[in-house]
């Protein structure tokens, strides 16, 4: 919302500067984006603000400030042809101080061509030598100094100036033409130099969008007194009744429609000033009807809508046109005044007369009845809409206004009428027209302004501030709401230009609000928590995703977060082509883009994106993440949400550097070693690897991994057909995948540590020669078996094959660790062990002793 | 015989002289002290002296023996020492060759941004509160005080899941963590309906808007909101929380600014900006020349939202608040696009 700040000294006079004024409203939470300097001088006694400019500003600024030396206002007294140019005329000026000859294209000057000297003088903004406007032929804002120069043989150093290159509008289509009674000579700053607060309105200001709302703001917040808008319009015409009848047939969704008279106008363009107005508020000027409508708009807020009374008369043959407002037939079309068809729904208000719909209500009128050159006499409406239902046909239609955009945030009801007549009034003004008696108002459903009724202590309660009664009062009724104190409590009644205020416990928050916005939220103290604590609780699953993290970041790997929206196609890369079956995914119905289009289902294809996007960068992958994967779940709404552990490795086991080191790549064991000692490290039970098979891993290089006897999750080298899906380096790259829930369910509350032993260990080394189709892990098992509690530990540390082992055997060798908490164990008890081991392992799998 | 001693004395210790490493002093010391060194010989030879000469060869032979011993012990520590300063005089290295490098892990800077809240906001006695990424229109609009058509839902664009949903209530994913909000009120009040227990909760997750992906926005982000709510909290509560957060997160001086504003959920509701960091509030590039900071944004717990979550509003009051870590991050590490985040180039992930 665009707000020119002599618009608002209409209603409240302002003693601060636009720079403290600008903050003071966005604290109060009228946000202001910008300020941009029309004229008046700017902070820092700057003539422009570059973004290089390094002081602070708390306030966005832009704009140019008039020099009052240099620009002036100036009277042209006589517009005589170029000698060498069809397309400039020389102005003869009078700049005050004597006369000039400026040149210029302006188009609205070409009719007082070759006239001689002009009956009255054209006032014009006049920019003497050396003045700083901005260029005219380029586009946007680009500042530049009028020097002295010949253009087509002629002389030029100064000119009549255009909005462009004032900075008020981006027209650039002729001089602006001043008021008649404009001072020759005095400082065109003084005249009408302005500057434009640029506001965001949330919708719970709906309220102020509008010159009066942000002024009446102001007016609270520096204690000032709003002047009042003079509602009393001459009506000297005869009266409107007979002359327009009206009918509401849904009150509920419009419930007060009000409508004026104005004959005998005439349609010419508005005054400059109000030309100027509507420019620096962001609209443009059209002529005197239908500015009267926006001005009027923006001045209060309640859109307007003009239409041609004659042609109304002419569609009602000859009679009284018959207004009435109703909902469209579902699939009732109408043609809106910018030519777009619109096929309506059940719910669309439209307004009509007895030939048929006339506009959407509320949001744009068709062309038909439009006031255009010719328009004689102008019936004016102003009504009241259920806003929900403006913001639904808005959506439905894909249309916007500036009446819409005010209708959908709600405006209240009594506006209509006051909206009517500052319209009916500003057309008097400006058209010499006369207003007929009287209105024609059908209110079927007034509000009741809700009054709120609270306490100091509810004040205490929620801002924790102790304020008076007296206190309150005053902030509130500032703001116009009407306060009745009966000791320490209050009865507000909400003003009738707001619906923001609710009823009962929602009415006070919202009077909390108001209250804590005028006193300040500056003012407010900062205290700490004095409320009980709440009953504690922990959150062992974070704890444990946390602690998961750390180890990981402790075992070299970098954490990586992903998008969790991805699209099919690049998912299913994460199978090999063969295993492609159609998913059912959870889509998104209005995707920004194709690629991202689902939720995903694989984390592991998550992180085969990070490894092919980092493959050119980095040598040595090793990445994990921890993060949500989405099912949608048969007959339920919601769907399942699971939470997995990714960790993917590929590339060097070490970075390499200027002593060759360990060059080789990684593979199976270095993922299996880094899930192993995860696993122990957050003290589950027992884990075990075993052959598995799984579509995105290498058939014969995959496990399934097992806490106790739960499968929690599958590891590998990614399938060589996989891999070839996406843009990586030869060497293998592995895998885990493991679910996130069930690894917590297996971490325990506790665990317990052992002593450090006391009586030394027995060490000894065994290789056996086993088939090659024996599991390095059955053999460990049987050790154990066999050798129970006295082999504390057992390590394989060889692995051999071909030579001695024979064909199809491989030799394995273990250390083992013979070991008693209670004593020494002497030679004799581990032969005994020793044998009964390999005896075991001789029956269970025929493994032979190495010897 | 101690003619024959005193050449061997004289011998050994003449061949002393000459000895200058290590190697050489155990030559000596075989040479000269060794089971076949001369000294050793006379050793030997003992038993074959008569009784009487044996006393004075024997202590001649010892004395013999111990200076050496002596002598050998002395040379050895000199070379020794000579050993260590000529090593310290000439072992040189580059120390300017880079070291040797380990593969050290990193955490993602938004689990460590994150981390950081937690941990303030658990001094607090702030409990973490997780709750599910997609939603019903219900838990993240409609409770929380957006009814269908209001104007507040343009801020926050959904995406929405296809399927046959109720048309008034679709499934979408979260614009923001608080219908986590909802879900904590309604456990709580589920306990005790009469007199449901307080609250002091932060909620932090992944959210989800229809936005048009740059430098500046993202469609996914994380979110940490916070909930508080009991029998006597206030919004001068909620500024003295929000502004000692502010302190530990981003410095001790570090100012809190709260300004009106506006989110259905809340009200009186505030936007929180923080006097610049970078600049100290003489304005800079990073706070757009302000001196300030957007950082939060918060405000008292609406009536009906705490009516949806089962408290009654005439009793308990409560605040909220909401924070970007990805903002947070950017401000403190001058990150300049919002998209590095999701994008995990270990160029950008390795520089935390």
């Amino acid at each position: 919302m665009k707000v020119p700040i002599s618009w608002i000294k209409d209603f409240v006079d302002i003693e601060i500067s636009i720079e403290e004024l600008a903050r003071q409203l966005t604290m109060a939470g009228l946000e202001v984006e910008e300020i941009n300097f029309v004229g008046l001088p700017m902070p820092g006694g700057k003539v422009e603000i570059h973004s290089s400019d390094e002081q602070r500003q708390e306030t966005k600024i832009t704009g140019l400030e008039w020099d009052p030396d240099k620009i002036v206002v100036g009277a042209i007294l006589e517009v005589m042809p170029h000698p060498n140019a069809d397309r400039l005329v020389l102005c003869r000026l009078d700049d005050g101080e004597q006369e000039h000859i400026a040149l210029t294209g302006a188009p609205n000057l070409f009719d007082f061509k070759g006239k001689g000297p002009l009956d009255s003088a054209i006032k014009v903004a006049y920019a003497r030598e050396g003045a700083r406007i901005f260029d005219g032929h380029q586009s946007g804002q680009v500042l530049t100094t009028l020097k002295r120069a010949k253009i087509r043989g002629v002389d030029s150093y100064s000119m009549a100036c255009s909005e462009k290159e004032l900075g008020i509008s981006d027209d650039h289509e002729g001089v602006i033409i001043l008021a008649e009674d404009a001072t020759v000579g005095i400082p065109l700053v003084d005249y009408m130099g302005d500057a434009v607060l640029d506001i965001a309105i949330t919708p719970n200001i709906a309220r102020d969008a509008n010159i009066v709302g942000v002024a009446r703001e102001i007016a609270a917040l520096t204690g000032k007194e709003l002047h009042p808008l003079d509602l009393d319009t001459p009506m000297g015409g005869p009266p409107i009744e007979g002359r327009v009848t009206l009918e509401i047939k849904k009150p509920k969704l419009n419930p007060r429609f009000v409508l004026g008279l104005i004959e005998d106008i005439e349609i010419r363009p508005g005054p400059y000033e109000i030309q100027r107005r509507l420019h620096l508020a962001g609209m443009r000027p059209i002529n005197n009807i239908v500015d009267a409508t926006n001005y009027a708009m923006l001045e209060i807020g309640e859109p307007l809508h003009a239409f041609d009374y004659d042609v109304l008369v002419e569609r009602a043959n000859g009679n009284a046109p018959a207004i009435y407002t109703r909902t469209a037939e579902s699939g009732e079309r109408l043609t809106t005044l910018d030519e777009v068809e619109h096929i309506l729904d059940d719910f669309t208000v439209l307004v009509c007369d007895s030939a048929g719909a006339l506009s959407i209500a509320g949001v744009m009128g068709g062309a038909e009845s439009e006031v255009n050159g010719q328009t004689r006499n102008v019936l004016l409406e102003g009504a009241a809409w259920h806003f929900t239902n403006i913001r639904r046909t808005l959506s439905a239609q894909r249309m916007s206004s500036e009446a819409a955009y005010r209708f959908s945030r709600g405006v209240h009801p009594a506006l209509a009428e006051a909206g009517v007549r500052r319209g009916l009034e500003l057309m008097r003004l400006w058209s010499g027209g006369i207003v007929s008696q009287g209105l024609v108002d059908n209110y079927p459903q007034p509000p009741v302004d809700p009054t709120v009724e609270f306490t100091t202590g509810d004040v205490k309660r929620w801002l924790g501030i102790d304020l008076g009664v007296d206190q309150i009062k005053d902030l509130l009724s500032r703001l116009e709401f009407s306060v009745q104190v009966q000791g320490d409590q209050l009865s507000v009644k909400s003003p009738d230009h707001r619906l923001d205020i609710g009823d009962g416990i929602v009415g006070v928050a919202d009077i909390m609000e108001e209250i804590a916005r005028i006193y300040g939220y500056d003012l407010i103290p900062e205290t700490r928590l004095s409320d009980s604590l709440p009953p504690q609780h922990g959150n062992l699953r974070l704890e444990i995703a946390e602690t998961t993290r750390d180890q990981l970041v402790n075992l070299g790997l970098q954490e990586v977060i992903s998008h969790r929206l991805t699209a099919s196609d690049n998912e299913a890369r994460h199978k090999p082509p063969s295993e492609q079956v159609d998913q059912d995914y959870l889509e998104i119905s209005n995707p920004i883009t194709s690629d991202r289009n689902v939720l995903r289902q694989s984390l592991l294809a998550s992180l085969l994106e990070v490894a092919e996007r980092n493959a050119r960068v980095a040598r040595r992958l090793a990445f994990f993440e921890l993060g949500e994967v989405f099912f949608p779940q048969p007959d339920q709404m919601l769907p399942l949400e699971q939470l997995k552990l990714v960790i993917l490795l590929g590339g060097v086991r070490e970075q390499t550097y200027w002593q060759p080191g360990d060059s080789s790549v990684m593979d199976f064991y270095d993922l299996k070693g880094l899930v192993e000692i995860l696993l122990s490290g957050l003290k589950v039970g027992s884990t075990k690897f075993l052959t598995a098979e799984h579509p995105s891993f290498h058939p014969g290089k995959c496990a399934k991994i097992f806490i106790e006897d739960e499968v929690i999750g599958i590891c590998g080298e990614i399938h060589p057909l996989v891999k070839a899906n996406y843009d990586l380096p030869d060497d293998p790259v592995l895998a885990a995948e493991l679910d996130f829930d069930k690894i917590f369910t297996h971490v325990p509350d506790r665990y317990i540590v052992e002593p450090i032993p006391v009586f030394p260990p027995v060490l000894e080394d065994l290789a056996f020669i086993v088939d090659e189709s024996t599991q390095v892990q059955e053999i460990m098992e049987l050790i154990q078996e066999a050798g129970g509690d006295a082999v504390a530990e057992i390590a394989l540390f060889d692995v051999y094959r071909g030579g001695q082992a024979g064909d199809g055997k491989k030799s394995l060798a273990f250390s083992l660790k013979y070991q008693k908490p209670d004593r020494t164990m002497t030679d004799e008890e581990v032969s005994q062990i020793r044998q009964k081991i390999v005896k075991h392992l001789g029956q269970k799998c025929g493994a032979i002793l190495r010897t | 015989m101690l003619n024959q001693l005193e050449e061997i004395e004289q011998a050994a210790l003449v061949a002393l002289d000459e000895v200058e490493d290590e190697q050489a002093m155990e030559q000596w010391r075989v040479a000269n002290l060794g089971r076949s060194s001369p000294l050793m010989a006379v050793f030997d030879q003992m038993r074959d002296l008569p009784k009487d000469e044996r006393p004075a060869i024997g202590r001649r032979s010892n004395e013999v023996k111990q200076k050496l011993e002596k002598k050998h012990s002395e040379k050895a520590d000199l070379i020794n020492q000579l050993a260590l300063q000529k090593s310290l005089e000439t072992e040189r290295l580059d120390v300017t060759m880079p070291g040797r490098p380990v593969s050290l892990g990193r955490l993602h800077p938004i689990t460590t941004t994150m981390r950081q809240i937690y941990r303030i906001f658990a001094e607090m006695g702030f409990q973490i509160y997780q709750s599910r990424d997609v939603e019903t229109d219900e838990y993240n609009f409609q409770l929380l005080n957006f009814p269908p058509h209001h104007p507040a839902r343009e801020m926050q664009d959904s995406f929405y899941i296809a399927g046959h949903y109720e048309e008034d209530n679709p499934v979408l994913l979260r614009t923001h963590t608080s219908p986590g909000q909802i879900h904590k009120m309604r456990e709580h009040s589920a306990i005790n309906p009469k007199d449901p227990p307080e609250i002091r909760i932060i909620l932090p997750g992944m959210c989800y808007r229809h936005e048009q992906i740059s430098a500046r926005a993202e469609s996914q982000f994380t979110q940490v909101e916070g909930l508080a709510v009991g029998k006597q909290i206030t919004f001068s509560d909620l500024k003295g929380t929000l502004s000692d957060f502010n302190k530990r997160m981003f410095g001790q001086n570090v100012r809190s600014r709260f300004r009106a504003s506006h989110f259905p959920f809340t009200e009186p509701s505030a936007e929180v900006d923080i006097e610049c960091f970078v600049c100290g509030g003489e304005g800079c590039p990073v706070c757009k020349r302000t001196g300030w900071l957007e950082i939060l944004g918060c405000g008292m717990v609406h009536p009906i939202v705490l009516q949806n979550g089962g408290y009654d509003p005439n009793i308990y009051t409560g605040f909220a608040f909401g924070m970007g870590p990805e903002r947070i991050t950017m401000l403190r590490h001058r990150v300049e696009d919002i998209r590095y985040f999701w994008a995990n180039d270990v160029r950008f992930l390795e520089q935390f």
